[in-house]
């Protein structure tokens, strides 16, 4: 599978190289005036060109609202998003997103859908060939010509991942894309999203709630949630995980930064 | 006027049974007229009415078949269909173009909203005086009256119908790049389809409505002029004709537009 990807990529001229991402004292509220409520607050991370960063919090901390500002889909309102030292203003064509819906066009087939992910540059033969491999490598060559309804949450997920993919951006921006995945299928696809970073490489924010998840794919991750006595969200902890990947699932100090994660998160570990 | 409804039935994999499903529904629905032609013969037949007020229905197919025979009838046959034809094209299409305008720019409704629902308040017939004033007794005027009758069913469905669209699905389209007119056709449009069907629907109603109108008032041939010269010459044999006409040609443009709808909310939805 790595060779597939490997030899198709110095035959494409689009991708772009990984890009750094900064978010510079991003602060985020929703509602109205009377009825103010403080989402993100003082967010501050670089991340490296090429970094793989899970971003961990409990439900409702706002991970999602963090993608959308550097995606450009949604405005923060203090503080800013750099990718590659330019300010985000708008949606970003250097990004690419897999939404934590599928979000695919029901009257479109899988194929179609991935398509849609193309930079707009590719010409038609190499983006059908593109999407092709794509389907291939997330398991839905099969399902092609299938539509969104037509086929399972975990499979509709996959296309959204592969229609994601399909832009070779220079962020990937991921919202917990394994989500709707079982056990094993979850597990294939953590490989394979190693194995295409290992073979395109790009920055990708990946967004989930696993802490195990995280431990196998980041590189660092990063923990949202509330600290000091400010409202809303901010980063609790940002912490590099040892070893390279793939790494150990059994190890000794996996297994301390997992209790870590865990207290961070308010579980209580066992 | 009630709304023709979005017919999505369920798909049936076993197209034999699907198929005589729809040969029984059509059997059924052609139980009461043909009830309602017996109806019609027995009381003829009995004398409950005289031929003058309620001719038989045989009398009303000679009648038919004599005006065929004078080449009259092909001629107000097509020229009805023709100018409804053409009022409900263009009428749907700047419908179509009006709705997205002022469905997707919120800009343009706050701008021409309000105008736009004014005109719309305006019963319809009002507008005959002037256009005949402005543009004659023609084919151009009867061809704008139904224009402005097929143009408001599809225009509020359409812009009605663009602000609802999933803000997911559209936002997912945005972040991958595509804004404006591309946005439009690849996610919007498609998402309204069945919406803007059931509005093509209403129009094609509201087209032949305003054909008769326009007939009635100023024509020289049509099925509505044959209702008018009818009434004058009291020839109710012909009034029935074309009111039967009138339902049989509503009714198949309708069945045809219907399996259109079928098709599209099966490709779209
Ligand atoms: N457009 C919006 N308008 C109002 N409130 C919003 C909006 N978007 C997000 N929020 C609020 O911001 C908070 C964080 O939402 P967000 O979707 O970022 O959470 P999350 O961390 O992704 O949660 P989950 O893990 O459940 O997906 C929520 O309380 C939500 O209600
Ligand atoms: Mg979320």
């Amino acid at each position: 599978m790595t060779a597939v990807l490997a030899s198709s990529t110095p035959t494409d001229p689009r991708r772009r190289p990984p890009l750094e991402v900064s978010f510079s004292r991003l602060g985020r509220s929703f509602g109205t005036s009377s009825d103010r409520r403080v989402v993100l607050r003082d967010v501050t991370v670089d991340i490296r060109p090429g970094e793989v960063l899970a971003i961990l919090g409990t439900s409702g901390c706002g991970k999602s609202t963090l993608l959308r500002a550097a995606a450009g889909l949604d405005t923060p309102d203090a503080g800013s998003v750099l990718i590659d030292g330019t300010e985000v203003r708008g949606i970003d064509e250097r990004c690419a997103v897999a939404f934590q819906e599928p979000r695919l066009l029901p009257w479109h087939t899988l194929q179609a859908n991935v398509a849609i992910g193309l930079p707009k540059s590719s010409s038609a033969s190499a983006g059908k060939a593109k999407v092709a491999e794509l389907l291939k490598l997330v398991g839905l060559d099969r399902f092609a010509k299938h539509r969104p309804r037509e086929v399972s949450g975990g499979m509709a997920q996959r296309a959204s991942l592969a229609r994601a993919l399909a832009r070779t951006p220079g962020v990937l921006l991921l919202d917990e894309p394994f989500g709707a995945l079982d056990a094993l299928t979850r597990l294939k696809m953590q490989d394979l999203l190693l194995e295409i970073h290992a073979a395109q490489p790009t920055t990708v924010l990946l967004v989930t709630h696993d802490v195990d998840e995280a431990l196998q794919l980041a590189d660092r991750i990063l923990v949202l949630g509330s600290s000091g006595d400010g409202p809303g969200s901010t980063v609790k902890d940002l912490i590099p995980v040892p070893g390279a990947r793939p790494r150990d699932r059994s190890s000794r100090e996996l297994a301390e930064l997992r209790r870590h994660l865990l207290t961070l998160l308010g579980v209580a570990a066992h | 006027m009630t709304a023709p409804t979005t017919v999505a039935a369920p798909r049936s994999r076993n197209r034999g049974s699907g198929s005589a499903r729809r040969v029984r529904g059509a059997l059924l629905g052609l139980i009461v007229p043909s009830l309602l032609l017996g109806a019609w013969q027995l009381s003829s037949v009995t004398g409950t009415f005289s031929a003058v007020q309620l001719p038989p229905p045989g009398a009303v197919a000679a009648a038919g078949a004599e005006l065929l025979e004078r080449g009259e009838l092909g001629v107000h046959l097509g020229i009805s269909t023709q100018r409804v034809l053409l009022g409900f094209a263009a009428g749907a299409a700047l419908g179509l173009t009006a709705g997205a305008v002022l469905g997707l720019s919120r800009t343009a409704d706050a701008l021409l909203g309000p105008t736009i629902g004014a005109v719309r308040a305006v019963p319809s017939l009002a507008w005959v005086p002037l256009l005949i004033l402005w543009i004659g007794i023609n084919e151009d005027s009867k061809v704008t009256l139904i224009l402005i009758g097929a143009f408001f069913p599809v225009f509020t469905t359409v812009s009605l119908a663009l602000r609802h669209v999933d803000r997911n699905l559209v936002e997912a389209g945005r972040a991958f790049g595509l804004t404006g007119f591309r946005l439009l056709t690849t996610v919007q449009l498609p998402a309204i389809i069945p919406a803007v069907f059931s509005g093509l629907r209403l129009a094609l109603a509201q087209s032949w409505l305003f054909l008769v109108a326009a007939e009635l008032i100023a024509a020289s041939m049509g099925l509505g002029w044959l209702l008018s010269d009818s009434q004058n010459n009291g020839r109710v044999d012909r009034i029935f004709l074309a009111i039967v006409l009138l339902a049989l040609l509503g009714k198949t443009t309708d069945a045809l537009l219907g399996l259109a709808q079928r098709w599209a909310v099966r490709r779209w939805a």
